[in-house]
């Protein structure tokens, strides 16, 4: 976690400098004269050559400073750490939303595998992948908020704000990983140990449920980090859909009016959590197949 | 009364048919097999791949899924004072459920693949010990340890907690043993028990089993396709052939005298110790039909030396050709031969 850690800030440091324009002169804006650019270059190392820039760049990042807003002037953690909140928050409902009704589904699914019943909730997954977070967002909007005007169109007030945005990113998910659900049940179903199970009496509840769940849960798992992953790279479009007060809107927002320290903040706070993620998933591996926890060096 | 008991067949299987339906057509996996089998007895069942032996097994347990489906025959089971129709349950019902793991338990073939890779072998040992014996947790996990102890796996104090990939196979089919015979059940079925393990480990578990036999008092039905493995365990041994008896008989007897062109067949393709060296083993000429597509009159009659226009028209019947000697050939029947 922490090579990678390194390497994230590195090729963030270095995507930042080839990308063309002059910071200084960004800074100073179009009118102003060669001195006051020069200074600006100065007061902000850019004059600086590129390994001792580097080197500033990682110490202050490792302690947790990640720059000045260019336009607000406020550091750049104050001003998403909140941020980081609302989107966690959001990703951390819809997929869980998505984690209950695609286990609910999927498991259904494989139960009554192959009648109308696998061959009815197989059909809704297959609509609701085909169907873009953009499209089913504006269209819950456009029924909800505008029509029936039970829920608001976007912001963050109360608990009803929540309910359209996580509902349309957790159905999304939902769709994907109920398929997952379903293939990896299948599958586990189909083990001799299942036949065991049965064999020694217990109700098929207590089959599906522990023995053949906790098989089927390693590429759940797997494809529901990468669905959290997702929904936070996702956060991009959905908060700006939402006007969800989030770190996705404050980095399109950023991006926009090229302000560059507040969109390395927030890229590199994405990488982040894509990192803790990914090591949450490898941790969940361990604690549920004993097979890679004894196989570990 | 116990006298009087042990008489009376523990299980009673009569015309029993489990065919599997599909795209491609019937497959008639079992088609009229009658059996029983009593108390402290061992039943072994022989026969090649498909010949209707597991399904036979699963059938008693009514684990056959869908598309398979027992067609008709009863498989009556003496549970005490009363007999059970088992064929009539519910299989997912709850009298069967206490029946299965807790009166009739299974072994499986498989030791690397039956048990569950997830749990730890005491998981899934006093699991059956506490859904059907009401134990707590620690009496059960007390329990689990003596059956490891019973079937001989050191120190069990410490594999109770191992999961199974980190026991060999011949451990982990005595954890399969022990699970199996965890609630001391009257009739164990056990499904290639022995197939997966090299020779040294299985004589240890036919051993075993049938130590383990003597003391729970416990009926076997024994699946296998190893003529030397039935030799060594069972009391009787009938031998299948496309989902039909062809041959039943006390173990002496069909090794003294198999009657069936098919039991002949197989007794002579086991290698000698004393044979000629360089001589080839006979072999059964051609392959075992589909099950979609059964022959005509015998079954047998395509791979047998001895066909006659007869056993191509019609089917023999499973007659007494010696005292306890079943076999179903037209060559034994005395009024047509």
């Amino acid at each position: 976690m922490v090579p990678a850690g390194l390497l994230l800030v590195t090729f963030l440091f270095g995507l930042f400098h080839f990308i063309p324009g002059d910071p200084a002169l960004l800074l100073a804006g179009d009118n102003a004269s060669a001195e006051v650019v020069e200074g600006i270059r100065r007061a902000y190392g850019f004059d600086q050559p590129l390994p001792v820039q580097y080197w500033t760049y990682m110490k202050k990042v490792l302690q947790g400073d990640l720059g000045v807003s260019n336009f607000s002037r406020e550091p750049v953690t104050a001003l998403i750490l909140p941020r980081i909140f609302n989107t966690a928050q959001l990703a951390f409902w819809s997929m869980g939303f998505a984690m209950v009704v695609s286990l609910i589904l999927g498991c259904c699914s494989a139960m009554f595998w192959n009648t109308w019943i696998d061959k009815l909730i197989t059909g809704i997954a297959l609509l609701g992948i085909c169907t873009p977070v953009f499209v089913s967002g504006l269209f819950g909007i456009f029924l909800f908020s505008v029509k029936l005007g039970l829920l608001p169109t976007g912001g963050l007030d109360s608990w009803r704000s929540f309910v359209l945005p996580v509902v349309t990113l957790g159905a999304f998910q939902a769709a994907v990983l109920t398929r997952m659900v379903r293939a990896s049940m299948v599958e586990a179903l189909g083990q001799d140990y299942i036949e065991t199970a049965r064999a020694k009496g217990l109700a098929e509840t207590a089959v599906v449920f522990k023995h053949a769940l906790r098989n089927a849960m390693l590429p759940i798992v797997t494809l529901f980090g990468l669905g959290f992953g997702a929904t936070l790279g996702g956060s991009v479009v959905t908060e700006t859909i939402f006007t969800w007060p989030g770190l996705g809107r404050t980095m399109v927002e950023s991006i926009l009016s090229r302000d560059l320290p507040v969109t390395q903040g927030a890229l590199l706070l994405f990488a982040f959590m894509f990192i803790g993620i990914n090591l949450v998933v490898d941790l969940l591996y361990a604690a549920i197949d004993p097979r890679i926890r004894f196989d570990a060096p | 009364m116990s006298v009087a008991h042990s008489d009376e067949p523990l299980i009673e299987v009569e015309d029993l048919r489990t065919y599997f339906h599909s795209e491609a057509g019937i497959a008639k996996a079992v088609d009229g097999i009658s059996f029983a089998v009593r108390r402290k007895k061992t039943l072994g069942v022989v026969g090649e791949s498909g010949c209707g032996k597991s399904v036979t097994a699963r059938s008693i347990m009514r684990l056959i899924r869908p598309p398979g489906k027992i067609e008709s025959g009863s498989i009556r089971y003496r549970r005490g004072e009363e007999t059970l129709e088992l064929a009539g349950l519910d299989p997912k019902g709850r009298t069967l459920r206490e029946i299965r793991g807790a009166e009739i338990a299974m072994i499986f073939q498989e030791p690397m693949t039956s048990l569950n890779p997830v749990f730890t072998i005491g998981e899934q040992i006093t699991e059956v010990i506490r859904l059907h014996l009401g134990a707590g947790r620690g009496e059960a996990r007390r329990r689990a340890i003596d059956m490891l102890n019973a079937v001989a796996i050191p120190s069990p104090h410490q594999r109770i907690d191992d999961y199974p990939h980190q026991l060999s196979g011949g451990m982990r089919q005595r954890a399969m043993i022990a699970m199996a015979l965890s609630c001391h059940p009257s009739l164990l079925i056990a499904d290639e028990p022995t197939t997966a393990l090299d020779v040294t480990i299985q004589a240890q578990v036919i051993r075993l089993m049938r130590d383990l036999q003597r003391e729970f008092e416990a009926a076997i039905i024994f699946i296998t396709h190893d003529l030397g493995v039935v030799a060594g365990i069972a009391d009787e041994v009938m031998v299948m052939y496309l989902g039909e008896i062809v041959e039943r008989a006390p173990v002496r007897d069909l090794f003294r005298d198999p009657k069936h062109p098919y039991t002949q067949g197989l007794m002579t393709s086991i290698p000698s110790l004393n044979g000629a060296r360089k001589q080839r083993l006979p072999v059964i000429e051609g392959n075992v039909p589909s099950p979609f597509d059964l022959p005509r009159g015998c079954r047998f009659h395509p791979r047998c030396a001895h066909a006659s226009e007869l056993c191509r028209e019609r089917a023999p019947l499973l007659l007494e050709a010696a005292p306890e000697h079943h076999v179903a050939c037209h060559l034994q029947d005395p009024e047509l031969a």
